[in-house]
């Protein structure tokens, strides 16, 4: 099977992903569709988009080899893929360079945007600064809270942070509202999502823009490490900074790919984000994938310390990519990722952000069952900053 | 014919425009459903929408957002719901019923299981919001053995070809949304409205409902004027909503309401 090809005309990967909206959208997403693929035909705004991202982003971002890392852990040579290093400090804002070239170019003049845990709104937030563009971030009012340094970022970048109350108050009603508000002012908004998921064409649109991190990490570990990689990890909430990192790899069969999704408390509590490791597929926020449901098909509540990995649904591809068996997929429950959290700034000077700190966590399991000439690369997906205060919170101290 | 089909016919033979409220199930309380769907029929209703509440309703506005987590409250399932069309049906077979709702409740149970309880229960149609045809297939066929219309959407977004297509796939009646947006918004233009529809005849001989933002009597009048049927739903649910503390006056609340469009809407055919 060649995976490039995928996905299909219908935007189906599998039985997965499609375009599950009301009429009002189904236009307004072919239009898009249509923009996407003249875009990455034309080599124009390829060489524009390779500007941004190395002089705006900061990109290629360092493969690091983290040597006292590996040596506590044990087992196999650990390296990082610094993303924790672009511009605003994630993976994101790959993908938002991107999508904003494009609203650009339909001639849009404002974007809308979801977010969790505040690096998506703020990668919007940023871009819109840069390019002139009215920006509105829609967040769940829970995550407001427990994400406040991101709030203020957005704001002091000129865009609206509007909290969201309804339903269960995070990502998924984020991403309602941002709907809402899409269909409603379609003529002049461009609606920026932030993960891998979502009616097509934005799945494969997010894994296009993030797959910049795979490109780089393919000639990366051929010069630093000599070949590729044993095994990549990296932390699946929606699932797009996993994919920016699989993407590239995935025809490469000797690669061993573990996407670590947020077990919160457990998966055995029903307390998690863990839609592949515990849920089934069904339809949610215009794509067919796993997700977590309760027995009358109602979205179930989430819970993760990481306000970026709690959602109940997972990008399209990841889905179908569990279902060929081509990725693994794992859970590292909240304790494990905050041990992961310190452990990684303490021994390697970086903090991290509380979801790659999930993929850490999980690598230190990895690593020692695998032999000391064998390579894992962690995608260090975001920096740690935002999270200070969760953590000082759930460690009962109190920061002014 | 089906139950909607020759509904809409009568209508049509009687110089009258259809009038089809929408409620959501189980709001305020499940109990409430059944009677509310009958003081609905004494105000006029032609056809009744029953909303399945779902926790993720993306495309609708406030009013009907509420109305699903108040149903949700409660626990309101599908199969509670066809439960209640069951129970409305012992006292009315006449009146069509369509259930209208996202996509994962009814996938949750399995197409050909709810199309065989569907029908069983005395649903005549059924409107997926999240569904448009090129995702239809698996459904359409199982519905369409049970004998139930599936009802598609036409938006102002929608080009010829997308209206030409979706209406080669829709049974029963075309469901037109007025305007650009989700439930319950108010940006309403009759003649907006009225161009686009005669676009749409142009490649169907389905009656045209037409729905989004008819808040009253008024609006009502005016859509009935250009569109086979008037769909208002937020505009009810409203009522229930401020009057959720005393169910036992929303039965009267709702007939009146209702009342009133119907009247205003019959009053406009006499007069043009």
């Amino acid at each position: 099977m060649k995976y490039e090809q995928f996905p299909d005309n219908r935007g189906h990967f599998g039985p997965y992903g499609g375009r599950f909206v009301a009429e009002t959208l189904m236009e307004p997403l072919r239009l898009l569709e249509q923009a996407y693929e003249q875009f990455k035909a034309d080599p124009k705004f390829q060489q524009q988009l390779d500007y941004d991202l190395k002089h705006y982003v900061g990109r290629p971002s360092p493969l690091y080899f983290a040597e006292r890392m590996t040596r506590a852990w044990g087992g196999a040579r650990i390296w990082l893929k610094r993303e924790d290093l672009n511009h605003t400090g994630a993976h994101k804002v790959n993908n938002t360079v991107g999508q904003a070239l494009l609203a650009k170019h339909l001639g849009k003049t404002r974007i809308i945007a979801e977010t969790g845990a505040g690096q998506h709104g703020v990668a919007s937030a940023t871009i819109a600064a840069r390019l002139g563009l009215k920006c509105v971030v829609y967040m769940g009012a829970d995550d407001v809270e427990r994400q406040s340094p991101n709030v203020y970022r957005m704001k002091l970048l000129g865009a609206t942070v509007v909290p969201v109350t309804s339903g269960t108050r995070t990502l998924k009603d984020a991403l309602n509202e941002a709907m809402r508000d899409w269909v409603t002012n379609v003529d002049d908004t461009f609606y920026v999502i932030g993960t891998a998921a979502g009616p097509h064409p934005y799945p494969m649109l997010v894994r296009d823009f993030n797959s910049v991190v795979g490109r780089e990490l393919l000639w990366q570990s051929r010069e630093q490490i000599g070949r590729l990689p044993d095994a990549l990890v990296a932390c699946v909430g929606g699932g797009s900074n996993a994919i920016g990192m699989f993407h590239p790899f995935i025809e490469h069969d000797g690669v061993r790919m573990i996407g670590v999704e947020a077990g919160g408390d457990g998966i055995e509590t029903g307390r998690h984000a863990a839609p592949l490791s515990a849920g089934k597929p069904g339809v949610l926020h215009g794509n067919r994938t796993y997700i977590m449901a309760d027995e009358n098909g109602q979205i179930q509540g989430t819970h993760s310390i990481s306000a970026g990995l709690d959602y109940p649904g997972v990008g399209p591809e990841h889905s179908w990519l569990k279902d060929l068996g081509r990725v693994e997929y794992t859970a590292i429950n909240d304790d494990e990722a905050l041990a992961a959290f310190h452990e990684c700034s303490r021994i390697e000077g970086i903090i991290p952000a509380l979801e790659p700190a999930h993929a850490l966590a999980y690598a230190k399991k990895l690593a020692p069952t695998m032999s000391a000439d064998q390579n894992i690369v962690i995608n260090l997906s975001g920096r740690g900053d935002k999270d200070i205060f969760t953590v000082a919170r759930v460690e009962g101290i109190t920061l002014t | 014919m089906s139950r909607i089909a020759s509904c809409l016919a009568a209508v049509k033979s009687q110089g009258r425009k259809a009038l089809i409220p929408y409620i959501t199930a189980g709001d305020p309380h499940p109990r409430d459903t059944v009677s509310l769907m009958r003081a609905l029929v004494d105000g006029g209703a032609d056809i009744i929408e029953l909303g399945v509440p779902f926790s993720d309703p993306m495309a609708d506005g406030p009013v009907i957002q509420l109305a699903c987590e108040r149903a949700l409250v409660h626990g309101t399932s599908l199969r509670q719901i066809l439960g209640m069309v069951r129970e409305f049906r012992e006292s009315d077979t006449k009146t069509p019923i369509v259930l209208m709702g996202y996509l994962n409740p009814i996938e949750h149970i399995g197409v050909a299981a709810f199309a065989d309880e569907a029908r069983s229960s005395g649903v005549d149609g059924v409107l997926i919001v999240d569904l448009a045809i090129e995702e239809a297939a698996d459904f359409s066929s199982p519905l369409r053995a049970a004998g139930i219309d599936l009802i598609f959407l036409l938006a102002p977004t929608s080009p010829p070809e997308r209206i030409q297509a979706v209406a080669a796939q829709a049974s029963g009646y075309l469901y037109y949304v007025s305007v650009k947006g989700v439930t319950g918004s108010s940006k309403l233009d009759v003649s907006d409205v009225e161009t686009k529809l005669q676009q749409i005849r142009r490649y169907t001989d389905l009656p045209l409902a037409v729905g989004f933002g008819i808040r009253d009597a008024e609006s009502a009048a005016l859509v009935a004027r250009v569109a086979d049927g008037v769909i208002v739903g937020s505009a009810l649910v409203t009522e229930i909503d401020k009057h959720q503390a005393q169910p036992e006056v929303l039965p009267g609340l709702l007939r009146e309401k209702l009342g009133a469009m119907r009247q205003a809407m019959d009053n406009e055919g006499r007069l043009s």
